[in-house]
């Protein structure tokens, strides 16, 4: 059964220096607080996975939490690069970040293989390009045991932990979430063990169509927190801050500004409310 | 003076390269905007479809990301990432791959990943694949909009992120592929084409003003033109009125951007405007 606690005690509880962390949510509902938390709390040496390191993973990089990075996409959407993560590819800054860098369809079949229980899934995909040739631990060529036909492997993700956000929980930490639901679920059951921080925790959950449901016992952790994904955007609840993407870019482009920012808004604050 | 803008034209250019009734896996930035220009304008069953999982998506302004919940709230399915991959895009059921690049080489083959460098130690980090990879390879087929200069047009992609052609015929074969490959790329100043026997990237297409040097002058390799060379014509008012109208929605939509309770910021005239112009192109 899921424990709702506070933030702060979920990420003290579940997440530890050196783990495997997967914060997901595609471009929909992405975990702001909790990735500020765990800056807050100043975890190290972490291996962040996800498949669009956007904003948040750019602070968590910034700030010193990340020793490597597993994605598929890392910019920053409609407006252009992520400047801590370049900084660190580029010029080792705060530290060098090890990649291991693949497809979105990849990301996501290796994440289902995770929740799958399996050691690896098989998909069409690689196949000539530079990431294959690249030569990395987490993809091979595989025959089909029935045609022969060539197809790729994508080893399986189990992270350590996997934070996500979702619209609502029940008391008894039951979660829902619905509109774009990404890789969500798949995250969650792949991880040994998660925290969802939701939008509210009401007495019970109504059916919402096209919704996912995170029964109580495969989460480990819920906790309230409410405007948890701002910047981006919580389907019924509040729309992606534009304004806040486009703001970014100056600010992570210089190291000086950044650390600003980080002491203002992170250390500064006992807590992230609003996802500032 | 013509009364448009070069990246008008090539978004008009684009938005026309997409037939009506057919489905469409978008790509992120100028592919977006010229495949909402179509469904606004002269392909009013284009079916959109995002990465996000949006299937059938119908948003009555430019989305502002892949995952915009317009595309949600207006989309005939939702679903989830790995079925987007798997179910939609994997067995081909997708007609037209919209794609973008950073790069893009004589035989089609977009980077989008490292430029300079090597892999391990890159001049310039990308964004990298996204899901382009698995949309260049699996769409039956597949166009390409990109402003032309000659860092982005280069004999070779310094990262193959995507397959075009590879290095020439047999090769799509050979790796599995089972679209058929970009059968166009749509730029600022024309359309370019494959040919039929080399795959090497032609020019098929001026837009009017532009000339093959002005085109050549931007190409990183030895760009033939083909010998059937037509001029794209210019925008008709109403694509740019529908066009504009994108545009003056999405600087609309800045001015409406209200600022969350505790937020130091307001939108300002400047964010604004470097908003609708990465929208707008």
């Amino acid at each position: 059964m899921a424990e709702i606690v506070s933030l702060a005690e979920a990420v003290a509880l579940a997440v530890r220096d050196g783990d495997t962390v997967a914060m997901e949510g595609f471009t929909h509902l992405i975990p702001f607080a909790a990735g500020h938390e765990v800056i807050r709390q100043h975890r190290r040496d972490l291996t962040l996975v996800r498949m669009t390191p956007d904003l948040i993973y750019d602070q968590l990089i910034g700030a010193g939490c990340a020793r490597k990075l597993v994605f598929s996409w890392g910019g920053n959407p409609g407006v252009g690069s992520l400047h801590r993560f370049r900084d660190a590819v580029e010029h080792s800054w705060p530290g060098p970040l090890e990649l291991e860098e693949h497809s979105h369809a990849g990301m996501a079949n290796r994440y289902v293989a995770g929740a799958s229980g399996l050691p690896f899934a098989v998909l069409r995909g690689y196949s000539g390009t530079g990431l294959m040739a690249e030569g990395m631990a987490s993809v091979r060529s595989i025959a089909c045991p029935f045609t022969g036909e060539m197809l790729t492997a994508v080893s399986a993700l189990n992270p350590d932990v996997a934070i996500v956000h979702a619209q609502r929980a029940d008391t008894s930490g039951n979660v829902q979430l619905w509109g774009i639901t990404g890789v969500q679920k798949e995250a969650v059951l792949a991880a040994e063990r998660s925290i969802v921080t939701v939008e509210e925790v009401v007495p019970h959950l109504g059916p919402r169509p096209g919704s996912v449901v995170l029964p109580s016992w495969t989460v480990s952790y819920v906790a309230e927190a409410p405007g948890g994904s701002r910047p981006s955007y919580a389907l019924g609840y509040y729309e992606r801050d534009n304004d806040y993407y486009v703001a970014w870019d100056p600010i992570a482009r210089d190291r000086d500004a950044f650390q600003r920012w980080l002491d203002a808004e992170i250390f500064g604050m006992a807590e992230t409310t609003g996802g500032r | 003076m013509p009364d448009y803008s070069s990246d008008e034209m090539m978004t008009v250019s684009a938005a026309r390269a997409l037939r009506d009734g057919v489905t469409c896996f978008v790509g992120i930035g100028l592919p977006s905007a010229a495949a909402n220009l179509a469904r606004a304008t002269h392909a009013p069953r284009l079916v959109l479809i995002y990465e996000s999982g949006t299937i059938g998506a119908k948003p009555d302004r430019l989305p502002l990301s892949i995952g915009d919940g317009i595309l949600a709230e207006t989309a005939d399915a939702v679903v989830s990432v790995p079925e987007i991959f798997n179910y939609w895009l994997q067995p081909g059921r997708i007609d037209v791959g919209f794609l973008g690049a950073a790069q893009i080489d004589k035989f089609g083959n977009i980077n989008t990943t490292v430029i300079g460098g090597d892999y391990a130690a890159p001049k310039t980090r990308l964004p990298g694949s996204g899901g382009a990879p698995e949309i260049a390879a699996s769409c039956r087929e597949v166009i390409v909009v990109v402003r032309q200069t000659l860092r982005s047009f280069v004999e070779r992609v310094d990262f193959v992120t995507s397959v075009g052609y590879g290095s020439g015929p047999g090769t799509r074969q050979r790796l599995g592929l089972t679209g058929a490959g970009p059968l166009k790329i749509i730029t600022d100043l024309g359309v370019l084409q494959p040919d039929p026997e080399t795959q090497e990237f032609v020019l098929t297409g001026l837009y009017p003003g532009v000339s093959v040097e002005d085109a050549r002058a931007r190409t990183g390799w030895d760009l033939a033109a083909a010998a059937e060379l037509h001029t794209v014509d210019p925008p008709s008012a109403a694509e740019l009125t529908a066009l504009r109208g994108f545009t003056a929605s999405a600087k609309e939509l800045g001015a409406r951007m209200t600022p969350h309770p505790g937020s130091r910021r307001v939108p300002t005239a400047r964010t604004i405007s470097a908003l609708t112009r990465k929208m707008v192109p």
